[in-house]
């Protein structure tokens, strides 16, 4: 597959009168074309200024980025037409209608009126465009700032949470739209926090904390890669838990937790082995599930951004990936 | 082309500029008719009447003067004499010389007197206009990140802001002609039905020609540093405030602390002094503390701005805040 969008080693430093913080740190990431790709990061990770970076907006201290086989932001002029973007929140201004916003960044970017109307149409406003922009709804505005990215119809795609805003049934549309754009051969670089979104609509994701890459690849590998051998056991009603556990430890079990109603298990190859061990002590399972990973917990596991009861977590508490996580150009 | 007939069409779109420019008009077009109603033309009816009037203003004086006279004759060895002369002789008597008619003349419009006065109020209300358009375009855009947004279809940052100058600047420029030439039109007519065009020649035409270009160049000028504040702050109160800061700080503030210190010539300090030496070709500043003897009497020292010193203080101002402007374009973060 051919990379359409490549960073190795991008840095950008803010220097301030509190100090020197480091927006990106060494950040890689690779997105393959073709593919819906997730952007996940907890905020202040340096997702935001990854993306002004890579279109041009924000100058980095360090690193090399190439968009659709062109170093940026070198090349980036070359590129432009071929590249939708919507960074943070939509934009526009207040007083002009949708139609009106659409067919100025038409007019300036060179683009066909007629697609304005077209991508109206694909983001559900059609009928409301004569409408000014302050009468939308922030999910109509979301819907606007997809529009107007899609205007170019773009080889690459880079949304910044597009569904922030939208109701049930607009973030459905919005996966939908995803999809068919990732098959009609669009690439699309989706950031968001919805990470039930993202491994549903996402081929492969990016997680970026504290400026740095925590995991890359595909959604299935990112998740084999943090799978748990844990095993929810639940025993039938009135057996003493407690002694349930110390016969398991007793039999060889590495790691048991006694939870409220259940032992969860841990370090145990064949699952099986548990009901066998417990039947020797004539006590019979009624559950015995091995416990799935989805990508909500790898995530909170890799940014160390878990909450923790009784404590208040800052947004810049998050985890940094050890340097040998760190990829190179192409990897 | 296509970013700055985009870029055009933006300006022209926008609310505030349409109601700007209206309001601007309503202006300039409330002193035209102003001007219309109180003036009117002179022929021989307004000059026998004007003459009329002066010789019953005239003879009602001399009336008055007669009563006083005889109030002092009779106030002669009582107590009210100490408030008049010793000889009632001696009291005031009016002349005719006191009451010509030209003072009982209603206003009439001398399009070459007059119209220079009327070219600076077009070009004042216009540059104000200009400066609060250019500033609020950009400030705007950049305020509601339209500006982001067009530098991801056009990451080109210098071109774009460029474009959107020149596209400002043309606008403006196409306003003011449009405009210097109905106000010319409109004026020339009002001195026709209210006044008169009889001393114009071409020479004085080709004045006023030159003072609406200068006016012109006003405002662009301000228009084109209303840009570059706006842009320099990414946010169009900014620009105001910078307005007012300078109009609080200069003209107020500064003036008043230079007066009081007794500097020479503090006026050169306000702005208006420099618009109108920029407008009328020269103002003559004089410092009334000094004092040069001469045949005379007394003359004090002067101090006289020209056009052309005016000129090159607002190129040197429009060069400083737009380059500045572009230069922090250039390399500042888009957050």
């Amino acid at each position: 597959m051919t990379a359409v969008l490549e960073i190795s080693g991008l840095a950008k430093t803010y220097r301030s009168r509190k100090g020197v913080r480091r927006a990106l740190d060494g950040f890689d990431m690779v997105v393959e074309a073709g593919q819906v790709h997730g952007f996940l990061g907890p905020n202040g990770s340096g997702k935001t200024t990854t993306l002004r970076t890579l279109l041009g907006l924000i100058k980095p201290n360090g690193g090399r980025m190439a968009v659709l086989g062109r170093e940026v932001p070198r090349h980036l002029p070359e590129v432009a037409g071929q590249i939708g973007a919507i960074v943070e929140s939509p934009q526009f201004f207040p007083h002009f209608t949708a139609r009106d916003t659409l067919s100025l960044l038409a007019d300036a970017g060179g683009v066909d009126r007629h697609r304005v109307v077209e991508v109206l149409e694909l983001v559900g406003l059609r009928d409301r465009a004569g409408d000014r922009v302050k009468t939308y709804s922030l999910g109509m505005k979301q819907r606007l700032a997809v529009a107007s990215a899609l205007l170019k119809n773009p080889r690459l795609l880079i949304l910044d949470e597009p569904a922030n805003g939208l109701d049930p049934g607009g973030i459905r549309e919005m996966r939908t739209l995803m999809r068919n754009l990732a098959e009609s051969g669009m690439t699309v670089v989706l950031s968001s926090h919805i990470l039930g979104e993202i491994q549903l609509i996402c081929d492969s994701v990016t997680i970026i904390s504290a400026g740095r890459r925590v995991a890359a690849g595909s959604v299935a590998d990112v998740l084999a890669q943090h799978k748990s051998s844990s095993v929810r056991v639940r025993v039938e009603a009135g057996v003493d838990l407690l002694a349930v556990a110390q016969a398991l430890r007793t039999a060889g079990a590495p790691t048991v937790e006694l939870e409220q109603d259940y032992l969860m298990v841990s370090g145990v190859d064949r699952p099986a082995w548990i009901t066998w061990a417990l039947a020797q002590h004539n006590v019979w399972v009624s559950e015995l599930a091995p416990v799935e990973v989805d990508l909500e917990s790898v995530f909170l596991q890799l940014t160390g951004t878990a909450p923790v009861a009784g404590e208040n977590r800052q947004v810049d508490q998050t985890a940094a990936a050890p340097a040998a996580l760190q990829g190179g150009w192409g990897q | 082309m296509s970013l700055y007939k985009a870029e055009t069409r933006r300006l022209v779109k926008r609310r505030f500029t349409r109601w700007l420019v209206i309001g601007s008009l309503f202006a300039l077009a409330a002193v035209a008719v102003g001007t219309a109603v109180t003036n009117s033309k002179v022929g021989p009816e307004q000059i026998a009447a004007a003459q009329a009037e002066a010789e019953r203003y005239y003879q009602e004086s001399v009336r008055y003067a007669e009563q006083d006279r005889l109030r002092c004759e009779a106030a002669k060895g009582t107590p009210e004499a100490g408030q008049y002369p010793a000889d009632c002789g001696q009291m005031y008597t009016p002349s005719r010389e006191d009451y010509g008619y030209q003072g009982y003349m209603t206003p009439t419009f001398d399009f070459r007197e007059e119209f220079g006065n009327m070219v600076v109020t077009l070009a004042a209300i216009l540059a104000l206009a200009a400066f609060v358009i250019g500033a609020s375009y950009v400030g705007a855009e950049w305020s509601t990140g339209g500006m982001m947004n067009l530098l991801l279809w056009r990451p080109k940052r210098l071109q774009v802001l460029t474009t959107k100058l020149l596209a400002l600047l043309v606008s403006l420029a196409v306003l003011t002609v449009l405009t210097a030439v109905a106000w010319t039109g409109a004026f020339a007519l009002i001195a026709n039905l209210r006044g008169s065009l009889d001393s114009m020649t071409s020479g004085a035409w080709q004045s006023f020609a030159l003072m609406e270009l200068r006016a012109l160049g006003l405002v662009l000028a301000a228009g084109a540093i209303g840009f570059g504040i706006a842009s320099l702050g990414r946010h169009t109160a900014l620009a105001l405030g910078a307005v007012v800061g300078l109009l609080v700080v200069f003209q107020f503030g500064l003036v008043t602390v230079l007066s009081m210190a007794e500097v020479k010539f503090a006026e050169a300090w306000l702005l208006p002094i420099w618009v109108m030496a920029w407008m009328s070709k020269t103002v003559t500043i004089e410092d009334f503390n000094s004092c040069n003897y001469s045949a005379d009497g007394c003359r004090p020292d002067q101090l006289t701005l020209t056009w052309p010193m005016a000129g090159g203080a607002m190129v040197v101002a429009v060069v400083l805040v737009v380059g500045t402007a572009l230069w922090t374009m250039r390399s500042r973060d888009i957050t």
